[in-house]
């Protein structure tokens, strides 16, 4: 028999507002999609909740603007959220809230425990350094300075996503936009993350490349078991890679479920909708 | 002993842009035990798939019981199961054999079967050996492993889908009318096979077209009929 299985990230009541609110937001009265008509709060993401296993993919899908890649932006601490909490199983044993932590414990976690993969790889590379500087750099960040480990970890690295080695002295600015990609997510796994969030990473890039990045990442998974978070509004991209769903729309979760059932299955009207518009 | 005991099971679709509900399958009941072959027969929209996949949860059953006898788990309501558990046994216990082929782009016949093993923690090698060994036990030419399958025909298809779903030796299988779109001399193959399986005491349910096909091979059979058995 197995017994229960602990995540290695719970979510409670996540809250991202931009504005003060005011009685009417506040008090839940019906909002213009995200924004209260009364004050102009902005509501980006309202009291969502969830759980990530070890070696799972969850799958995150909305419209554009439906508070997506700011739970992601949250999560990296991109974002100063506004309430709520989150729990690293990897840090402090998972009983101290990430949100409460201190600007050198939040370097921490984004150095050691998390990866981020962002849709705009401007956000993510520094795009004059070479490709294995970049790497490199994530290495350092989290206190390393070997220079023959780092450059070992780099190429192992770089070869894993498929990047030339011979092209690693290269800034990514030479690279394609799925070459970018890739050196991004490399960047992201430098020290063996737990945690990888991967932002709409497939947006953008042509068919094939797209078959590759998705290959890519399904071996990462299994090569490394490590636990992904994926925002995608392309349902495709969730049917291939995600064992689990949520689907969001103005900032509030709708519906969640296994991913096969949210597509095949879909109960609130947004997901119908979301599902029936699939080319 | 019995692997899946169904009672009541019920399942309607609300369809919101019309505000209206499809009724699907209602007041299912029969139970399955082990090395087990039940067939279902039954027109196009009697409901026969609903069960099916009510069952792997690939829809949400409105009303009713799915208890199944798990080795992880021990008895578990599939119609209740939490999403983690219904992953699990899915992983392990439960294979689903569809109709349609479903593999990650630039996959070919060999890595899509290696994938089902790869993905509960085999080794690469391991299971190298066991997606070959089960490809050739599905008779699927060797020349064929290394091909992205998106250009088998049904048979072919069919048949990786098989290896797939059987390569972790799966407890219950269910099969969506696996002999749909096939010709006869496949059809007579995968007769075969199934009647193989048999044998080798793994429960089965199928969804069928043409029972008298399936006749010697499975055990008991229901005739579907507007959402309920006749």
């Amino acid at each position: 028999m197995i017994n229960k299985e602990e995540a290695v990230l719970q979510v409670r009541d996540l809250l991202l507002r931009y504005g003060n609110g005011c009685e009417c937001c506040r008090s839940r009265q019906p909002m213009e999609k995200n924004r209260c008509p009364r004050c102009g709060t902005v509501w980006a993401v309202r009291n969502v909740s969830f759980d990530v296993y070890p070696g799972e993919v969850l799958g995150i899908v909305g419209e554009s603007g439906s508070g997506k890649s700011s739970v992601m932006k949250s999560l990296y601490f991109d974002h100063e959220v506004t309430g709520g909490s989150a729990f690293l199983k990897q840090y402090q044993d998972g009983k101290v809230n990430v949100f409460g932590a201190s600007s050198q414990q939040r370097r921490y976690i984004k150095n050691h425990l998390m990866g981020m993969v962002y849709q705009n790889p401007l956000l993510g590379l520094r795009m004059d350094y070479s490709s294995a500087a970049n790497v490199a750099e994530k290495i350092i960040a989290a206190g390393n300075r070997n220079v023959a480990f780092m450059d070992g970890r780099t190429v192992e690295l770089l070869e894993a996503v498929e990047i030339l080695t011979s092209r690693r002295a290269e800034p990514p600015r030479n690279f394609s936009g799925g070459m970018q990609q890739r050196v991004q997510i490399s960047k992201a796994l430098a020290n063996n993350p737990g945690l990888l969030l991967l932002d709409e990473v497939t947006t953008g890039l042509d068919l094939s490349v797209q078959a590759k990045v998705l290959d890519l990442i399904r071996k990462i998974r299994s090569r490394y078991n490590i636990s992904i978070i994926l925002v995608s509004h392309d349902l495709a991209v969730i049917r291939m890679l995600a064992d689990r769903t949520m689907v969001m729309l103005d900032g509030q979760v709708v519906e969640s479920g296994l991913t096969d059932q949210i597509l095949e299955d879909p109960q609130h009207a947004y997901t119908q909708q979301l599902v029936h518009s699939l080319l | 002993m019995e692997i899946l005991a169904i009672e009541g099971l019920t399942k309607n679709f609300y369809l919101h842009n019309l505000g209206k509900t499809i009724k699907s399958c209602r007041d299912i009941g029969f139970t399955l035990h082990e090395g087990e072959f039940i067939g279902i027969v039954g027109r196009s929209g009697a409901g026969k798939s609903s069960i099916l996949k009510c069952i792997n949860r690939t829809y949400l059953p409105l009303q009713g019981t799915i208890v199944y006898n798990s080795q992880a788990f021990g008895p578990i309501d599939l119609a209740q199961a939490d999403e983690r558990q219904m992953l699990q046994l899915r992983r392990y216990e439960i294979g689903y054999v569809a109709q349609f082929l479903n593999v990650m782009p630039r996959t070919t016949a060999k890595e899509h079967v290696m994938s089902a093993l790869l993905e509960i923690g085999v080794a690469a090698g391991e299971a190298e050996r066991r997606a070959k060994e089960m490809l050739d036990y599905f008779r699927l030419q060797e020349e064929l492993w290394d091909i992205y399958p998106q250009t088998f025909s049904g048979g072919e298809r069919l048949r990786l889908n098989l290896a797939h779903a059987m390569v972790k030796r799966p407890r219950l299988m269910l099969l969506d009318e696996p002999t749909a779109s096939l010709d006869n001399k496949t059809k007579v193959l995968v007769k075969d096979i199934l009647q193989q399986l048999k044998e080798e005491k793994t429960s089965m349910l199928g969804i069928f077209h043409d029972l008298e096909f399936m006749e010697g091979v499975c055990d008991k059979v229901f005739n579907m009929s507007e959402g309920s058995f006749a």
